[in-house]
C-alpha cells in the first residue's frame, strides 16, 4: 500500500508538470489552451529527433527545445490567442482545438503510427532506482521529474510574486486595460507569460517521452490529465495544481487496484467528485449539499 | 411602420424546402444504393451540425464532448435491441434515455464556464466510453453489431434507414426552428449576444441553456443511432472519438456559428469536402483543423454570417424585421 502511494505521488509529479503550464495560462490569460497536450507531444518529438539525429543526450536536446518552444508560445499568443480572446471567451476554445487537430495530424504525417520513446537514449537511468526501507524501489527518473516540477512551480511562483515582470503579468491578468494605463505593456506581458507556459510544456513533453512511449495522437489524453489536475487543484495557485495532480494519480492507482480497467476511470471519478463538491460549496449543485453550503456561508459571515 | 418576420426569400425557401423534402423522400425509388447511403450520411451530418450549433451558437456552450451523446445514442440502441425491442423503436427510445441523462448532466455541467465546460464534456465522453467498454455485451473495444436489423431484407433495410434519417433530420430541424421562435429561443439568442445583459432583463439563462443542452443531447443521440443503423457495427472507440466533435466544429464554424442556415450550409460543405478529399487521409484532417482555426480567427461568423450581413438575406426567419414606410409626399 505504501509502495502504491509512493508510486502514485511520483506519477502525480508528472501530471503536475504537464498541468502547470495549462494552469498558468488559465490563471494569467483566462484561456484554456486545447492544443496544450499536442504541444507537449510536439516537444517530445523534437527532443527525440534531435537526440536521434545528433546522437545526443535527450537532456541536452531539451536545452535546445525549451527556447524554441518558448518562441512558439509567444507566437501562439500573438497570432492566435490575442486575436481569439477579443472575439469572446468561446473563440479561444475553438481556435486552439483547430490548432490541436492540425498539430496531431502533421505529427502523424511526419512520424507515422509507430510509438517512440526517449528511454533507450538515457541508458541505465530508465530503470535505475533508489531502494527505500521496506523493500520499496522508487525509479530515479520519476524522482527527478518530481524535483523538476517543484523547481518549476517554485520558480514561476517567485517570478509572479517577487519580480517586476511578475507584477506586470498579474496586473495584465486582472485587467489588461488598466494595466496599460499605468504603463504596463500588456501585449508584452501576455506574450512572455505564454512563452513561459510553453517552456514548461517542453519539459513535460520530454518527461512524457522519458517515462514511456508516445505517438502522434498522445496529446489528447495529456490535455485531459492536465485539465483534471488543474480543476481538482482549484486553479488558484500552482501549488494547488501539484496537490490536484497527486490526488488524480492516487485516484487512478486506487482505481487500477479495484479493476484492471479502472485506472483512467478512477481519475475521472475523482475529477467529478471534486467538481461536484466545489459546485455544492458555491450553492450551485443540484442537491446543494445544503448543510455544507450554509455552514461555509455562515463561516464567511462571522 | 410594420413589423414582420417573413420576407419573399424566406417564403420561397420554405416552398423549395418542402418540395426538396418530398423529392428526397422519393429518392430510394429511383436512385442507386450508393446514392442512398451517401444521402443518409449527409442527413446525419446535418443533424450533428445543427445540434452542435444549437448548443454553441445559441447557448454559448462550446462542447468538445458531443461524442458522448453520439456514442451513447448508438450504445442505448444496441442495449435496447438486445432486450428484444424493435431496432427502429430502440433508436428513438435510446435517444429519449440519452436526453434524460443529459438533463441530469446539465444540473452541474452548465455551471462551468467556457473552456472548463468544453473539456469537462470531453472528460464525460471519456467516462462514458470507459463504462461502455465494461459492458460484457459490447466485449470491450472489439465491439458488437446491431444484429436484429438483419431481420429485414437488405433492400428494405436500406430504404427504411434512409427514411428514418430523413425523418430524423427534418423533424429535428423543425423542432429546433420551432424552439428558436418561442420566447425561450429568443432568450437563448439574447444570452448568446450578451449573457449579463440578458440576465438583467429577466432572462433565466440556466433554464434556456438546459433546454438546448437536452435538445442537443437528444438530437446527437438520434444521429448516433442512425449511424449505427447505417454501418451496423458498434466499436466504442469509433463512436466515442473526439473526431466527431471536430467534424461538428468544422461544419458550424465554416457554415456560420449561431445561424440556422449556417449549420446546414456547413454540413453540405463538409460532405463535399469529405467526398472529394477524404482519400488524402491525414492531409484532409489537417485541412479540417486549419479551416476551423482560420475561420475562428478571421471569419468567426462563418460563410453564412458573412453572406447574411452583406446582403441582409434571411432564409429561415427567426427574428423580426422592422420596415419603415417611406413618408408619402
Amino acid at each position: 500500500m505504501t509502495n502504491i502511494l509512493i508510486q502514485a505521488v511520483l506519477l502525480g509529479g508528472y501530471y503536475a508538470l504537464i498541468a502547470c503550464g495549462l494552469a498558468f495560462m488559465f490563471q494569467v490569460m483566462r484561456v484554456i489552451n486545447l492544443a496544450h497536450g499536442s504541444l507537449a507531444v510536439v516537444s517530445a518529438y523534437a527532443v527525440w529527433s534531435l537526440s536521434d539525429t545528433f546522437d545526443m543526450s535527450p537532456f541536452v536536446a531539451l536545452l535546445a527545445v525549451v527556447p524554441v518552444m518558448g518562441v512558439a508560445g509567444w507566437l501562439l499568443q500573438r497570432l492566435v490567442l490575442e486575436r481569439a480572446v477579443r472575439g469572446g471567451e468561446l473563440l479561444p476554445v475553438l481556435s486552439t482545438f483547430g490548432l490541436a487537430i492540425v498539430l496531431d495530424n502533421l505529427l502523424f504525417q511526419q512520424f507515422g503510427a509507430d510509438t517512440r520513446s526517449l528511454s533507450p537514449m538515457v541508458g541505465d537511468l530508465s530503470w535505475e532506482a533508489y531502494e527505500l526501507p521496506g523493500n520499496i524501489y522508487v525509479g530515479k527518473l520519476p524522482v527527478y521529474i518530481l524535483i523538476a516540477v517543484i523547481v518549476i512551480i517554485g520558480g514561476l511562483d517567485l517570478l509572479l510574486k517577487r519580480t517586476a515582470l511578475g507584477r506586470q503579468i498579474r496586473a495584465t491578468a486582472t485587467d489588461p486595460d488598466t494595466a496599460g494605463l499605468v504603463g504596463v505593456d500588456a501585449r508584452r506581458a501576455a506574450g512572455i507569460a505564454a512563452a513561459l507556459a510553453t517552456m514548461t510544456v517542453a519539459v513535460s513533453g520530454a518527461a512524457l517521452g522519458l517515462r514511456g512511449t508516445f505517438d502522434a495522437y498522445a496529446g489528447a489524453p495529456q490535455l485531459l490529465f492536465a485539465f483534471e489536475a488543474t480543476i481538482i487543484g482549484g486553479a488558484r495557485s500552482l501549488w494547488g495544481v501539484l496537490a490536484g495532480a497527486i490526488v488524480l494519480a492516487v485516484a487512478q492507482s486506487v482505481g487500477a487496484q479495484i479493476h484492471p480497467q479502472g485506472f483512467l476511470l478512477g481519475g475521472h471519478i475523482a475529477f467529478l467528485v471534486v467538481l461536484f463538491i466545489r459546485l455544492a460549496l458555491k450553492g450551485k449543485a443540484p442537491l446543494r449539499l445544503a448543510g455544507i453550503a450554509q455552514l461555509t456561508r455562515k463561516g464567511a459571515a462571522q | 411602420m410594420t413589423i414582420h418576420r417573413w420576407t419573399w426569400q424566406s417564403k420561397l425557401t420554405f416552398t423549395l424546402a418542402a418540395a426538396l423534402i418530398l423529392i428526397l423522400a422519393l429518392v430510394p425509388a429511383f436512385a442507386s444504393d450508393s446514392v442512398n447511403e451517401r444521402l443518409t450520411v449527409l442527413f446525419i451530418y446535418v443533424i450533428l451540425a445543427a445540434m452542435w450549433n444549437a448548443m454553441a451558437g445559441y447557448g454559448g456552450l462550446v462542447s468538445i464532448g458531443n461524442q458522448l451523446f453520439f456514442g451513447l445514442g448508438a450504445y442505448m440502441t444496441i442495449r435496447l435491441a438486445d432486450a428484444g425491442i424493435n431496432p427502429f423503436a430502440a433508436m428513438v427510445l435510446g435517444a429519449v434515455i440519452v436526453a434524460g441523462l443529459s438533463w441530469v448532466l446539465s444540473l452541474f455541467m452548465l455551471h462551468l464556464r467556457a473552456g472548463e465546460f468544453a473539456i469537462g464534456m470531453w472528460v464525460l465522453a471519456s467516462i462514458a466510453h470507459l463504462c461502455v467498454n465494461l459492458d460484457p455485451l459490447i466485449q470491450g473495444e472489439t465491439g458488437t453489431s446491431l444484429i436484429s436489423l438483419n431481420a429485414y431484407a437488405i433492400a428494405d433495410r436500406r430504404m427504411m434507414i434512409f427514411w428514418a434519417a430523413l425523418i430524423g433530420m427534418v423533424g429535428l430541424l423543425a423542432l429546433l426552428f420551432a424552439v428558436l421562435r418561442t420566447p425561450s429561443g429568443l432568450a437563448m439568442q439574447a444570452i448568446r449576444d450578451n449573457e449579463e445583459a440578458a440576465d438583467s432583463i429577466g432572462v433565466n439563462p440556466m433554464r434556456t441553456k438546459r433546454l438546448f443542452f437536452v435538445l442537443a443531447g437528444f438530437g446527437t443521440a438520434v444521429a448516433g443511432a442512425l449511424w449505427l443503423a447505417q454501418v451496423s457495427a458498434f466499436q466504442p472507440k469509433t463512436y466515442f472519438s473526439v473526431q466527431w466533435t471536430a467534424y461538428m466544429i468544422f461544419m458550424v464554424l465554416v457554415g456560420g456559428l449561431g445561424r440556422f442556415e449556417g449549420a446546414i450550409l456547413g454540413a453540405l460543405i463538409f460532405f463535399a469536402a469529405e467526398t472529394w478529399f477524404a482519400a488524402t487521409g491525414v492531409w484532409y484532417l489537417i485541412g479540417l483543423g486549419a479551416a476551423a482555426l482560420l475561420f475562428s480567427l478571421l471569419l468567426p461568423k462563418g460563410l453564412w454570417g458573412w453572406i447574411a450581413t452583406r446582403t441582409g438575406v434571411s432564409l429561415m426567419p427567426l427574428g423580426y424585421r422592422v420596415h419603415m414606410e417611406t413618408p408619402s409626399k
